[in-house]
């Protein structure tokens, strides 16, 4: 064998260990969900619009803005009764109901705008769910232009902006029960960025700071040959847990609170212009709110600890310990993207049931959620965030009381072969004694 | 070779060793999947006797002394330690144990008085603290430097801070794995005199070295292991005799050779 060879060899056996090998696995593994999360997405952004329309008019010119919303959407509804239509819409998992007034032609050809009343059915406040409003948006301009068309070719007397402009439209928007009256879905999505954006990297960064550190620690344990000693000495396997817990979440606050500061100015200065007050539509959060945020925060901060602590003990060196952090890392990763685009409630059952699963999800998902009195997801999010820490802490203290912090086994009681063995020989032993 | 690996552990010793029983280990069995490191190894050793664990690399002594140390699991068999059983009151025993595993380290970010401070504060309150951490600074006589950090210490400095450690807590039972391992011969005398001290105030030390000058010098008892079973046992006296040895090395190199 050639020396090239002989070093490529050993490299190799050096390089592609378990714990190289299992978190490129997982990564490849969450990609794969991640895409079928945003497929979902992009059939959503192609597809037409389903639409309800309320046509009150019986003039020419509604008559052709219907027609053209017919042909560039998918229309659930088309009569004259709107609580009929937005409860169909809304059934159907519709977009918007259109309501065009009876005075519509007459008000265009007297030389006045005509206004379609829009009635949103908003599913969700990501920043990808006001996608299916802008496909809205574009259906009733294409009706519009329709409009102007004719107006052209009749030679109408409105003026040259009415002709070249004939429709306006006035928004309300209906978002879990709340109604907003003169406000689109475009618009709140705008209004929420700040939460959308901020909040799930800070949970990120928080979970990702902490996490890393109790890795490292047990990985430096183990490299600096100081935990045979720490279990040895006279103190409960659980306070060592316990307190090397509380370390890292003292240690990951802190780091996150230095990042906050710094990215919350950056936010600051991107949306200083905006001037929307959230509380002129009745989205703000209360004092028990910010408890449940901050329980929230908590009970997954917790979560996200034990589940680190119990990687950790796989980790034999710092730099098993690094490469251990990738499974963590993707998993923070994966919910703050998804829950930046879409609204938890908008996405697809798999989606659902991954974001849940994840309890670093839940305080991402906790502001916009109280924000709607959603309560039953965030409360459900704590309960399920402390059970699934107190599973993972249960996990770490058996395996610290087992070989396998040392040896990487676990260690069995003598109902093996080999306990029957020495079992028999102890008998033959004795017989020997008598 | 004579292969002792199942027997009767009496409360008299079979070598006339009459002291209270602090170890008893009656047929320990440890296995790691299909490999057995111990095969059924049983001794006494008593209060205040420094008890050697002898044998070739593998043989299966640090398995038996990690056992001993609480860090891991019994597979099979029984080992008693101040009357209280291993498996069952590990806590307990915790309290009243050392344990210098052969390649520990400190941590690095503290300085050596740190470390220390760190250790006793598990044992002892206020002022006793102070008094374990002094003793402790004497026996790691390590100068201005114990005000350092652990990571400019030397191979030599970290081992007699770690001796430090083990010995500050007066502790009833010893185990040391390599007691000078990275010591020179001065350093490594003044460890030996230290703990020779220790047995004399109750301290029972179970020692296990591939030095067996230090074996000689040190232990009252010893038990050769070899492939996981205990291949002879006596004092070091006894054992030259039997073997007409001049010296344990002799012994070692005659039994499992």
């Amino acid at each position: 064998m050639s020396g090239f060879t002989n070093i490529v060899k050993k490299e190799l056996r050096e390089l592609l260990t378990r714990s190289t090998i299992i978190p490129v696995v997982l990564m490849a593994v969450m990609f794969g969900l991640l895409g079928n999360a945003f497929s979902g997405i992009e059939d959503e952004i192609t597809a037409p619009p389903k639409l309800g329309i309320v046509n009150m008019d019986s003039g020419v010119l509604s008559e052709i803005a219907v027609s053209q919303i017919g042909n560039l959407s998918e229309v659930q509804y088309n009569g004259t009764d709107v609580n009929m239509a937005l409860d169909k819409i809304e059934q159907n998992g519709g977009t918007a109901v259109l309501v065009i007034p009876a005075n519509f032609t007459q008000r265009v050809m007297d030389g006045s705008s005509g206004s379609v009343e829009i009635y949103w059915i908003m599913k969700g406040a990501g920043l990808t769910d006001s996608v299916s409003s802008t496909s809205v948006e574009t259906v009733l301009s294409t009706a519009s232009a329709s409009i102007s068309a004719y107006l052209i070719e009749h030679n109408t007397s409105a003026n040259a902006s009415i002709v070249l402009s004939p429709t306006s439209h006035t928004d309300t928007t209906i978002f879990r029960s709340k109604e907003m009256i003169g406000i689109s879905p475009t618009e709140i999505s705008s209004m929420l960025s700040s939460q959308s954006t901020i909040v799930p990297i800070i949970i990120m960064m928080i979970v990702m700071m902490a996490g890393s550190t109790i890795i490292s620690s047990m990985g430096m344990e183990k490299e600096n040959k100081t935990l045979e000693t720490l279990l040895t000495l006279p103190v409960r396997r659980s306070s060592i847990i316990a307190g090397k817990l509380a370390a890292a979440a003292i240690v990951g606050l802190l780091m996150a609170g230095v990042y906050m500061i710094g990215f919350g100015y950056y936010m600051q200065s991107l949306s200083a212009h905006q001037n929307i007050d959230l509380a002129a539509y009745g989205l703000t959060l209360g004092v028990i709110d910010y408890l449940l945020v901050g329980l929230s925060l908590f009970a997954s901060l917790l979560a996200a600890l034990a589940l680190c602590m119990v990687i950790g003990t796989f980790a034999t060196s710092y730099k098993s310990a690094q490469a251990l952090i990738m499974p963590i890392t993707i998993l923070t990763i994966i919910p703050m993207f998804i829950l930046m685009m879409k609204d938890f409630n908008t996405l697809p059952t798999t989606g659902k049931v991954l974001i849940y699963a994840i309890p670093f999800s839940h305080p991402m998902m906790a502001f916009r959620s109280l924000m709607f009195d959603d309560y039953v997801l965030v409360i459900s999010g704590i309960v399920y965030s402390t059970a699934f820490a107190a599973v993972m802490i249960a996990v770490a203290s058996w395996i610290f009381k087992t070989d396998r912090l040392l040896t990487g086994r676990i260690g069995k009681k003598a109902k093996t072969r080999n306990g029957l063995l020495s079992f028999i020989s102890s008998l033959i032993a004795k017989r020997r004694r008598a | 070779m004579t292969v002792i690996g199942v027997e009767k552990v009496s409360s008299e010793d079979d070598d006339g060793f009459t002291g209270k029983h602090v170890i008893v280990v009656e047929n320990l069995c440890k296995s790691y999947g299909d490999f057995q490191a111990l095969k059924g190894i049983s001794f006494v050793a008593h209060e205040g006797e420094v008890f050697g664990l002898i044998g070739p690399n593998g043989a299966g002594k640090t398995t038996a002394l990690r056992i001993l140390a609480t860090l891991l699991q019994i597979t099979s068999g029984k080992v008693t330690a101040f009357g209280k059983d291993l498996g069952q009151h590990p806590e307990e025993i915790r309290k009243v144990l050392s344990y210098l595993p052969e390649d520990a380290g400190a941590y690095k970010n503290l300085t050596g008085r740190d470390y220390l401070e760190f250790v006793a504060d598990f044992f002892t309150k206020d002022h006793e603290t102070k008094e374990m951490v002094q003793r402790g600074l004497e026996i790691a006589d390590l100068g201005d430097r114990i005000d350092t950090k652990v990571e400019t210490y030397s191979k030599g400095m970290t081992r007699r801070l770690l001796v430090a450690r083990a010995l500050m807590t007066r502790p009833r039972l010893a185990i040391l794995d390599e007691l000078t391992s990275g010591l020179d011969v001065v350093n490594a005398q003044e460890i030996r005199r230290i703990v020779k001290q220790a047995t004399k105030d109750g301290t029972t030390v179970l020692l296990s070295s591939h030095n067996m000058l230090e074996v000689e010098l040190m232990c009252d008892r010893i038990v050769l292991i070899d492939n996981g079973l205990i291949v002879e046992r006596g004092t070091p006296a006894d054992l030259k005799k039997k073997y007409a040895a001049s010296n344990i090395e002799e012994v070692f190199m005659k039994v499992v050779a």
